[in-house]
């Protein structure tokens, strides 16, 4: 209907709209809509065009985070019991907890560009930090568990000497009764340091983001008809959300549950 | 005809506002109950070995589960469920791409066994099968 009424205006105006544009000049004919931009026809129009635009990147995000999960899938299917033994020393509680984290923060961003849409600035600002206080949260529980994989020796290139430790002569008693070798567990960890790593990153990238967000909202510069950049933060916050969804049972969860990980103490 | 245009034109601002659709809070929380339902139930299921049942059982409905839980960020905190088509279009081409190099890429790696009778042990270090 929506657009039905709109065309109808182009029609039945006394000027087709093209000529209104040559005729009145930028300034005057927009000075009605506030963010509408010179080169868009209407702020619908300008919605749908940015709104595309971020999606495009966002697929761009999807394949590349694609190429590491193809990896997973192919060495999973090849080591899978060398997958299970890696899973198991990670921490399930902490992934847990930063799984809810995460899942709570794109709630929080939710209702930031709700406020961002309806024009109460401080409440964008307020839950825009609130979701930057939980992103921080989430990188340093990853910082506890990553701080502990090294100090146990499991992380390929830096500290790589957990199966030569002889405190853990049980558990590589039991990879030789698996017929699993060390450097396929060290597959296991190298793909899960790639992946979390690289989604630490996008979550590095999205805190800095939301932070000039909320300093330039915090300047009235998301109002009157301007919120759409907050919106687009948003996708990409939730994208990298998304990512964490599949993240956290494909590294965690694999071979039963283990709670307190770290096995072998 | 030109108060018409004039009244077109006004009905046209209102209806810019309807298309920009707020999606309103009381969504937001129950998607986000819905969500903390799911990774409850993640938890869960994770925590039986479903194996003997049939061998990637669990895997099947982490992802299934995963997959669900992504649905619903996409649709109603991505707004993609009161978007156009031709965002769903660009929404669901990542998907698509995935699926067709997970399963092109796949079927290559599968079926190598068939063809060089070498197995999977082509790759370096991998088990005999």
């Amino acid at each position: 209907v929506a657009t039905d009424v709109h065309t109808s205006v182009h029609v039945v105006g006394d000027r087709p709209m093209l000529e209104r544009h040559a005729g009145d000049g930028h300034e005057h004919d927009h000075d009605h809509v506030p963010g509408l931009h010179h080169h868009f026809d209407d702020m619908e129009q300008q919605r749908e065009t940015h709104t595309l635009g971020m999606w495009a990147f966002l697929v761009t995000e999807i394949m590349m985070f694609g190429g590491l999960f193809f990896v997973y899938t192919l060495y999973r299917w090849q080591y899978h019991n060398a997958y299970v033994i890696g899973s198991r020393h990670l921490n399930i509680n902490l992934g847990t907890i930063n799984t809810f984290v995460l899942l709570f923060s794109s709630l929080t961003m939710a209702v930031a560009v709700h406020a961002a849409q309806l024009g109460h600035r401080k409440k964008l600002i307020t839950f825009l930090v609130i979701t930057m206080i939980l992103g921080a949260a989430f990188l340093g529980i990853k910082a506890v568990e990553w701080g502990t994989d090294y100090r146990e020796g499991l992380v390929p290139g830096l500290a790589w000497n957990y199966f030569q430790n002889p405190h853990n002569a049980a558990e590589i008693a039991k990879l030789a009764a698996e017929n699993v070798l060390p450097n396929h567990v060290m597959m296991y960890f190298i793909i899960y340091f790639c992946m979390t790593g690289l989604h630490a990153l996008h979550m590095v990238i999205g805190l800095t983001i939301v932070g000039i967000v909320a300093f330039l909202g915090s300047r009235g510069r998301f109002e009157n008809g301007n919120e759409q950049p907050v919106e687009l933060v948003g996708l990409y916050w939730h994208l990298v959300d998304i990512i964490w969804i599949f993240l956290f049972p494909l590294l965690y969860l694999i071979g039963g549950f283990h709670p307190g990980g770290g096995g072998g103490h | 005809m030109a108060q018409d245009a004039q009244a077109h034109g006004h009905a046209s601002d209102l209806s810019d506002e309807e298309a920009h659709h707020i999606v309103p809070m009381s969504v937001y929380y129950r998607v986000f109950a819905a969500l903390m339902v799911l990774l409850i139930i993640t938890l869960f299921a994770a925590a039986f070995d479903l194996s003997h049942i049939w061998g990637p059982m669990n895997i099947i409905i982490a992802m299934t589960i995963a997959v669900v839980k992504a649905a619903l960020v996409i649709l109603y905190f991505m707004h993609v469920r009161y978007s156009s088509r031709l965002t769903w279009f660009f929404a669901g081409a990542a998907f698509i791409w995935l699926a067709i190099m997970f399963s092109i890429t796949l079927a290559d790696y599968f079926s190598r066994e068939m063809i060089t009778g070498l197995g999977m042990g082509t790759v370096p270090g991998g088990p005999s099968m």
